[in-house]
Parts: C-alpha cells; sequence; structure tokens
C-alpha cells in the first residue's frame, strides 16, 4: 500500500487520532462553522483575535481523517501568526493540495504542510483538507455581521 | 403465488458479458460493488447502442425514409419489451423520461398541480431518496399541500401503524420507495398500495433499485405510477420509465411541450398527441430506449428470481462475513433486504474507508447516498455502502473482507 502511505502518512494518523486544540472555545472573539454537503463533515473554528494577531485558535466537529488531521495541523501552524501570515499559510496550503508543486513536496521548504502533497493525487479528498483552512480563513475575517456558514460548495477550489 | 424453480447462475459465464470486469484499478483487479448506484453494461447492451449509431442512427417518427422507420420500430419495440417487463397492460402505459428524477418530476408537476391544493397530504418516507423528496415538497409550496413523513424502526422498517394513522382522506399521493437504496430493505408496497387506495389516494413506486432484483408486475401490483432508471438496470444512463395507468395518463397535461408531442399547432392552438407522445417532447433518448429493452432482456436470459436468489446468497454471505468484525457496524438490518450493505466503522470515517477500498480496487459509495433525512434519522454523517450485482463473486466479498481489516489495522 505504497500510495497510500503518501496519503495517510504517520502524522495525519496522529493527528486524527489525537487532534490538537480540539475544543469549543468561550471567550473566542472570531468564530467560522464550515460544512461540507457532498459527504457530511463539519467543522467550527474559534479564534482569539488582538490587533491583528491569533492569540489562539481551537477547532470543533466531525469529519474524515483527512479534515480532522488537517483541521489540527492548521491550528498548530496559525497560533501565533497575524491575520496576514495566515493568510499567506493559506494560499501555501491550497497550492499544495490543488496546484503541482511535487518538485517542492521532496524539499523541507514546505515544512509541516508538506505531508498534505499526496491529497492531490485524490481529487475527491482535496475540499476534505481545505474545509478548516477555508473556515479558519472566515473566521479570522469576519465582521460581527457576517455570520454565514461556509461550505465547500461555494469554495472556488479548482481541482 | 406460483413457484418457480430456482436455477443457479453461472457467475463465470455472466462476467464475460461485462468487458469492464476485466479491468485493473490502482494495479488490482476491479471488485465493482457501487451497483447501487450505477449497474456495469453488458456487451448486448453496449453492442446494440453502438449498432444504433453506426448502422440506422435516423430521428423517430419523423421521416418517411428507411433509416427513420427503422429506428422508430426499435424504438417502439423498446416500448413494448419494458411493458412485457413489468406486465403494463399496453404500451401506451410506459413513457421514456431521462430516468427515475424525471419520472418523479414529470408526476409532480403534471398529476400534482392539476390535481392537488391546499391541506392535501402527500405521503412519504424517512427512507425516500432526495429525487422522492424534493419535488414533492416544491408541490406542496406551489399548492399549500402537506408533505407527511412515515416513520422508521432501527431496523430501518417503516413502521405500518403509524403508516395507518397517517392515512387518511386527506392523503392524494402516496410516494414510496420499493428497495431503499441506502438500507437495502424492501417495502411492503403491496400493502401500501391497497390501503392508500382504500382512501382514493393514487400511489407512485420508486422502482429504482429493484426492477432488477424483484419480479414486478404492475397489474397485479396495481400501482398507479411506477418509476425506474436503465442506469441502474445494466442500461444506459440518461433513459428511464414512467409506468401510469392510462386514464391517468390521459387525464394529465403534458410536463413539456415542443416537438413530437404535437398532432397540430397553429398560432391560436395546439392539439396534443395521445399517449405516450404527449409526454415525450422533443428528440428522446433513441439509442438509450434500444439499449434499455436489451438491458432488460439480459436480466430475462438469466431469469429475475434466479438472479434475485442468487444476490440473496451474496448478501447473506457478506453479512455473516462482515459481522464478524468487531467494529463494524451494519446500517439497514430489516427482515426483508436486498442486496445492499451500508456500514460503518467506530475508528474510520467513510470516507476513509473509501478511499482505503479504492486503493485495493473495490469501488463502493460512500457518503449519505442521497439520503440526508435517513443518515440523520441513524445519527450517522454518512455510511460505506457495497451494493451487488449478478456479476458479483464471493471472492470479491472476500476481497471486501481483507479490505476493511487493513483499514482498521490502519487507523487503530
Ligand atoms: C431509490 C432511488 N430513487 C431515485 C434515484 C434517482 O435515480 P436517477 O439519478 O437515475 O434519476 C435513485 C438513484 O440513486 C435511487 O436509488
Amino acid at each position: 500500500m505504497s500510495e497510500i502511505n503518501e496519503l495517510y502518512q504517520q502524522v495525519i494518523l496522529d493527528h486524527n487520532k489525537n487532534p490538537r486544540n480540539f475544543g469549543v472555545m468561550d471567550d473566542a472573539t472570531n468564530t467560522a462553522e464550515g460544512h461540507n454537503p457532498l459527504c457530511g463533515d463539519q467543522i467550527d473554528v474559534y479564534a482569539k483575535v488582538e490587533n491583528g494577531k491569533i492569540l489562539e485558535i481551537k477547532f470543533k466537529g466531525a469529519g474524515c481523517a483527512i479534515s480532522k488531521a488537517s483541521a489540527s495541523i492548521m491550528t498548530t501552524l496559525i497560533v501565533g501568526k497575524t491575520v496576514a501570515e495566515a493568510k499567506g499559510l493559506f494560499d501555501d496550503f491550497i497550492n499544495i493540495v490543488t496546484a503541482d508543486l511535487s518538485d517542492k513536496c521532496d524539499t523541507l521548504e514546505l515544512g509541516k504542510l508538506a505531508v498534505f502533497c499526496g491529497v492531490r493525487e485524490y481529487p475527491a479528498r482535496v475540499k476534505c483538507a481545505s474545509l478548516a483552512w477555508h473556515t479558519m480563513m472566515k473566521a479570522i475575517q469576519k465582521s460581527e455581521l457576517d455570520n454565514a456558514p461556509v461550505s465547500t460548495e461555494d469554495m472556488e477550489i479548482t481541482i | 403465488m406460483h413457484t418457480k424453480v430456482i436455477k443457479s447462475i453461472d457467475v463465470e459465464s455472466v462476467r464475460k458479458q461485462f468487458p469492464i470486469l476485466g479491468i485493473t484499478v490502482h494495479n488490482k483487479p476491479l471488485v465493482y460493488l457501487d451497483n447501487a448506484a450505477t449497474t456495469q453494461k453488458p456487451l448486448s447492451v453496449i453492442d446494440s447502442m453502438d449498432k444504433f449509431y453506426r448502422e440506422y442512427n435516423s430521428n423517430i417518427h419523423r421521416g418517411v425514409h428507411k433509416l427513420s422507420q427503422l429506428s422508430t420500430s426499435k424504438y417502439e419495440k423498446s416500448r413494448q419489451t419494458i411493458q412485457g417487463f413489468i406486465k403494463a397492460a399496453e404500451p401506451e402505459e410506459i413513457i421514456f423520461t431521462k430516468g427515475t428524477t424525471e419520472s418523479i418530476n414529470l408526476v409532480a408537476y403534471s398529476y400534482g398541480l392539476m390535481n392537488l391544493s391546499t391541506n392535501d397530504e402527500i405521503l412519504i418516507s424517512h427512507m425516500e431518496h432526495h429525487a422522492n423528496i424534493v419535488p414533492w415538497q416544491i408541490l406542496c409550496q406551489k399548492t399549500g399541500a402537506v408533505l407527511k413523513v412515515i416513520p422508521i424502526n432501527d431496523d430501518g422498517e417503516l413502521i405500518m401503524e403509524e403508516f395507518y394513522k397517517l392515512l387518511s382522506p386527506k392523503t392524494k399521493i402516496v410516494s414510496i420507495v420499493h428497495i431503499s437504496n441506502s438500507l437495502g430493505t424492501i417495502n411492503p408496497i403491496k400493502e401500501i398500495i391497497d390501503a392508500a387506495h382504500a382512501v382514493d389516494a393514487v400511489v407512485l413506486i420508486d422502482a429504482a433499485q429493484s426492477v432488477h432484483h424483484a419480479s414486478i408486475n404492475v397489474q397485479e401490483l396495481n400501482p398507479d405510477f411506477l418509476v425506474f432508471s436503465g442506469h441502474k438496470v445494466y442500461g444506459p444512463t440518461g433513459i428511464g420509465v414512467l409506468y401510469g395507468k392510462r386514464a391517468i395518463l390521459e387525464s394529465m397535461p403534458p410536463y413539456q411541450t415542443g416537438g413530437d408531442m404535437i398532432k397540430s399547432v397553429s398560432f391560436e392552438r395546439t392539439i396534443f398527441q395521445d399517449l405516450p407522445q404527449k409526454f415525450e417532447a422533443g428528440t428522446t433518448n433513441i439509442a438509450g430506449a434500444i439499449g434499455l429493452a436489451k438491458s432488460l432482456e439480459f436480466i430475462d436470459s438469466l431469469g429475475i428470481e434466479n438472479i434475485a436468489s442468487y444476490e440473496a446468497t451474496l448478501l447473506n454471505y457478506a453479512t455473516e462475513k462482515l459481522s464478524t468484525i468487531e467494529q463494524l457496524k451494519i446500517i439497514g438490518t430489516a427482515a426483508h433486504k436486498s442486496a445492499v450493505f451500508s456500514f460503518v466503522l467506530d475508528c474510520a470515517h467513510p470516507h476513509d474507508i473509501g478511499t482505503l477500498l479504492d486503493m485495493e480496487g473495490v469501488a463502493v459509495r460512500t457518503g449519505q447516498h442521497c439520503t440526508e433525512p435517513l443518515m440523520k434519522r441513524f445519527g450517522v454523517p454518512a455510511t460505506t455502502r457495497a451494493s451487488f450485482a449478478v456479476y458479483n463473486t464471493y471472492e470479491e466479498i472476500d476481497v471486501l473482507y481483507n479490505s476493511v481489516l487493513k483499514v482498521i489495522k490502519l487507523f487503530s
């Protein structure tokens, strides 16, 4: 099952089993809800944002291993970053799972995100991997008035 | 009922008729267990459509030329084959549509808009496919009618007591799935049809998952409408059937209008064709109709009772074998069940299971199977569904079993 190991790497299996920053945050300043109607995956992202900086971030939800691990890893990368830096990571992530970065995937340049290089080979799973990231972006960019949940069906992902 | 001698299916010779079953996926032999989504097609179906396009492609009911006569006669013969297959009284009661979804929409719009009004009731069940929910919802919005839902028990069976409580003189339409695509439950449709007729409701049977698994005689069963799709019965996509009783179809206005369905048109007035053309506006899927007839002939060549009995042994084998897996829970444990095996695992999400099985060459469906209310009823976000057809084997179920064990190993 060599190809499988590319998708279900140990890191992903570990984050799936022991998700980091998992749970509700009562004093969140920003929250958003994400939903993938195709498979029923659902996620809530909570963040504490002050002066443009993400001080804390948590998530809760039900989903497949790819979506859960992706959410968990996302929180570990985003915490402590500015909103602008988070946007940069978001762009990197979307590139990794949708565009051909195979040369970069072999280097260390991508850091923790490199475990998602395998996802691109499974177009049906790209939405699983990106749900948490889209929801995070929605949360941190959001003003009080804007409370509509994000859906993978509204996303502009080119597969 | 007459008793039929059940003949065993020579599965190897059946498999030889399906070219696609010889392919490999991720370097593993294809194990195709997604038959409730769509079945594979035998050579006879593929060849009949190929022959149409190569040798006599032409429009029907329109030309005096040789090819047009040939295609018209083949198209109408296909209608007769379908009539014979479901034992309809007349070929005019067979309307070609795009499939189950369009057939239900046709009835909802044409029959429904004409006959329903405020506070009338439409009765469906909790296990319906979205195709048998949404058109009725829209009809309710347009007419003020009310949608009522027959609940199901934890085994995935209709609670018939509740059905009888919901049924009343207000009930105008009862629309029920014969065999559930997500659970495999076989519903007691004869009882439902008779009870609905007793309160003068019309009954539509969604037979998308049943015409290829169970013998159907519409004159005995007596539904007012019965619908199915070609692609689920070893036939092509883009073709399906609406069976309706002549008197009811004749009372209904056209669903779509245009060419081929009119007797005469002037700018003042149009006279519609008689059945079945009245409901077949525009150029229809001629090759599809021809292919569909061939797929039903394929089923007849094996005998539907023989197919059903073979599939039952496959389902039993799968149920016995996979039930031994402790983490596995079967969703849908009705006493009367067809060749659908839906399950969840404690340790893995259906999406992960689907991807991992795919790597082993095993094609299954994962997700909500277009039955979101049903998934909520069972408290699961989605399931993994293996569904069997006449060409599946015990060995393929062994591959499924071993692949599920691999998934569990990876996730625990
Ligand atoms: C029970 C049932 N009803 C309706 C449908 C819709 O059929 P189609 O998509 O061919 O119109 C399906 C197909 O998934 C089904 O299984």
